[in-house]
């Protein structure tokens, strides 16, 4: 049997200092299964007492092959693995499947989908907010937002779980349109949330924001400036508490986001409560777009009515020949996309999720590559943890808000 | 968004070739020009490097691979796309680490995934595989799956037969 290799710090000893070598500091292992690294993140920590002098990430222990699996599946059937990359942003990773399949096969949407793929990516983005302050508060020990947190986001799930019928791995969105149009039950639902977020926003702020305790874990911790968060390639809530404000939706504006009316809130602290400040705006912004797009959500068909790419209503087929064709040959082969390459991004909860999605002529993307947020956001923890404690680590993890799902693939 | 300046501007320097589709522009240059054309982008104003990947065009060898670096310019409001041709005996290709940071890990996920050497990296590790891995996966020569699970007793049985994608 192939013999196990012990790690060591051989490979290792160009990132840590000296005396780690001569064993004046001590290296600690945190993680891989730890409470406080949100999933599967494994950190190498030079610790002098109980200060950070380098932190080493170890990530890939939720690799999947995702990019390898889906140049084997066809267009349609390669997006039910885009649910579980970021599995807290499930349906904004559709979004930017759909669109990067729609752009390659030059294919149109209409303009009601288009509204409902905002509410809906909008209502995730919310709930991945929820999950991150219940998190990343009980990380700095504020035990009570957690629940309050996870009550409110059983509501959005429940949405999700209305539409399409998961709470989680939806796959709602296909390219060309949506899967089917929402339920009656849809509009009142979304209102609830609409009518109660605002009042329990206020409230997780009047737990966490002028708490002396929270201010003193979370005021001044893990700063990095405007320019070197760009340099580094942060995106979301960690440019934006730098005082960059990048928001694809303002950047780049796709499905429809130009109509709406919002802001792009930003901070200009660079710590951990500066992005926390971030996202809670960010919550109250998308309640503005949610509202919006609901006023406003026009009638009309939810799939495009190009069925070389969208398959026909299951009502055509029994009727229409033309309709059985293209049934059939889009779920025995799929669709043939042409040569060439696009790379579409969109803001997800994190920050800029791309794909770079090849097609060769054939029916299989020939690559998928995606250019994660968490990626270039966890990559740059080292730089953020210089000198700090341990304790304020667990804080910084925390405030970056990483999706490991979304780091591996 | 006024890409078609940047564009222009770079082709004139460094005569590379202009590729048009779904009205995104990218420019591809010969490998050894990559610093040169990087150090000029970020002079441009592009403050960001988006996304580094490579796309493998096995059985096709000169070039095997094609890299594709995505840069945005916050201040000029724009995006542009570079590709650079790599072949595939002896892949490798220089480190823009020093203009832009964040290509650190990036550019370990090129070495670990498509076995792509990047030169002057201060530390080409694999990153998502593990560090005693055999192959690369994301080439096109790699087998996807259906693999013989191997357990204790019959390791080195199975590893006789088990195809690896060979370097």
């Amino acid at each position: 049997m192939a013999q196990i290799e012990e790690a060591n710090l051989d490979g290792m000893a160009h990132l840590v200092t000296n005396r780690a070598i001569k064993g004046e500091t001590m290296i600690l292992n945190m993680g891989p299964q730890h409470p406080s690294t949100h999933g599967v993140l494994r950190l190498l920590l030079e610790l002098d007492g109980e200060t950070v002098i380098s932190c080493i990430p170890d990530v890939g222990f939720l690799h999947t092959g995702i990019e390898k699996n889906m140049e084997s599946k066809t267009y349609q059937k390669a997006e039910v693995m885009t649910d579980r990359l970021d599995y807290m942003n499930t349906t904004g990773n559709n979004l930017v499947y759909c669109l990067a399949v729609e752009k390659l096969v030059d294919l149109d949407v209409p303009v009601r989908a288009q509204a409902i793929r905002v509410i809906i990516a909008e209502l995730q983005r919310l709930s991945s907010h929820l999950v991150w302050l219940a998190t990343s508060a009980l990380d700095v020990a504020a035990m009570s937002a957690f629940l309050y947190c996870f009550r409110e986001r059983e509501m959005i799930l429940d949405i999700l779980e209305l539409c399409s019928g998961q709470r989680m791995m939806t796959t709602f969105f296909r390219p060309g349109g949506l899967w089917r149009d929402v339920p009656v039950e849809f509009e009142a639902a979304v209102r609830e949330v609409l009518k109660v977020m605002p009042g329990r926003i206020d409230e997780y702020e009047s737990m966490l924001t002028k708490n002396p305790l929270f201010i003193d874990r979370t005021v001044g911790i893990g700063k990095i400036s405007g320019e070197d968060a760009l340099a580094w390639g942060l995106t979301g809530a960690c440019l934006r508490g730098s005082g960059v404000a990048h928001d694809y939706r303002k950047f780049a504006p796709y499905s429809g986001y130009e109509q709406y009316d919002f802001e792009v809130p930003i901070e200009t602290a660079g710590d951990v409560y500066a992005r926390y400040l971030v996202r809670i705006h960010e919550m109250r912004q998308t309640l503005r777009i949610i509202e919006q797009a609901l006023n406003k959500l026009p009638m009309g068909p939810v799939r495009s009515n190009n069925h070389k790419f969208v398959p026909p209503p299951r009502s055509e087929i029994g009727t229409s020949m033309e309709a059985l064709i293209h049934h059939f040959k889009l779920w025995t082969e799929g669709f043939d996309a042409p040569k060439g390459s696009v790379y579409v991004a969109v803001e997800s909860p994190r920050g800029e999720l791309g794909v770079y999605l090849e097609g060769d002529g054939g029916p299989k993307p020939y690559r998928c590559h995606w250019r994660t947020p968490s990626w270039d956001n966890l990559q740059v923890l080292p730089v953020l943890s210089k000198r700090c404690l341990v304790a304020d680590l667990v804080a910084i993890i925390g405030s970056v808000d990483i999706v490991l799902g979304d780091v591996d693939r | 968004m006024n890409e078609q300046t940047f564009i222009s501007a770079l082709k004139s320097q460094f005569n590379g070739e202009q590729l048009e589709f779904r009205g995104e522009s990218t420019l591809v240059i010969q490998r050894d020009q990559l610093l040169d054309v990087t150090r000029k982008i970020r002079e441009m104003g592009f403050e960001r490097l988006s996304d580094i990947t490579a796309v493998d065009y096995f059985p096709q060898e000169n070039p095997r691979f094609h890299l594709a670096y995505q840069f945005t310019s916050l201040a000029h409001h724009a995006t542009l796309g570079l590709r650079v041709p790599v072949p595939g005996v002896n892949p490798s290709v220089a480190t823009i680490e020093g203009i832009y940071p964040n290509a650190n890990w990036r550019e370990r996920e090129l070495y670990d995934m498509f076995g792509i050497q990047i030169n002057g990296h201060s530390d080409l590790r694999r990153i998502l595989m593990p560090h005693d891995w055999e192959g690369h996966p994301l080439r096109k020569d790699y087998p996807l799956g259906y693999e013989e699970p191997q357990f204790t007793f019959n390791f080195d049985e199975i590893d006789v037969r088990k195809p690896y994608a060979k370097d």
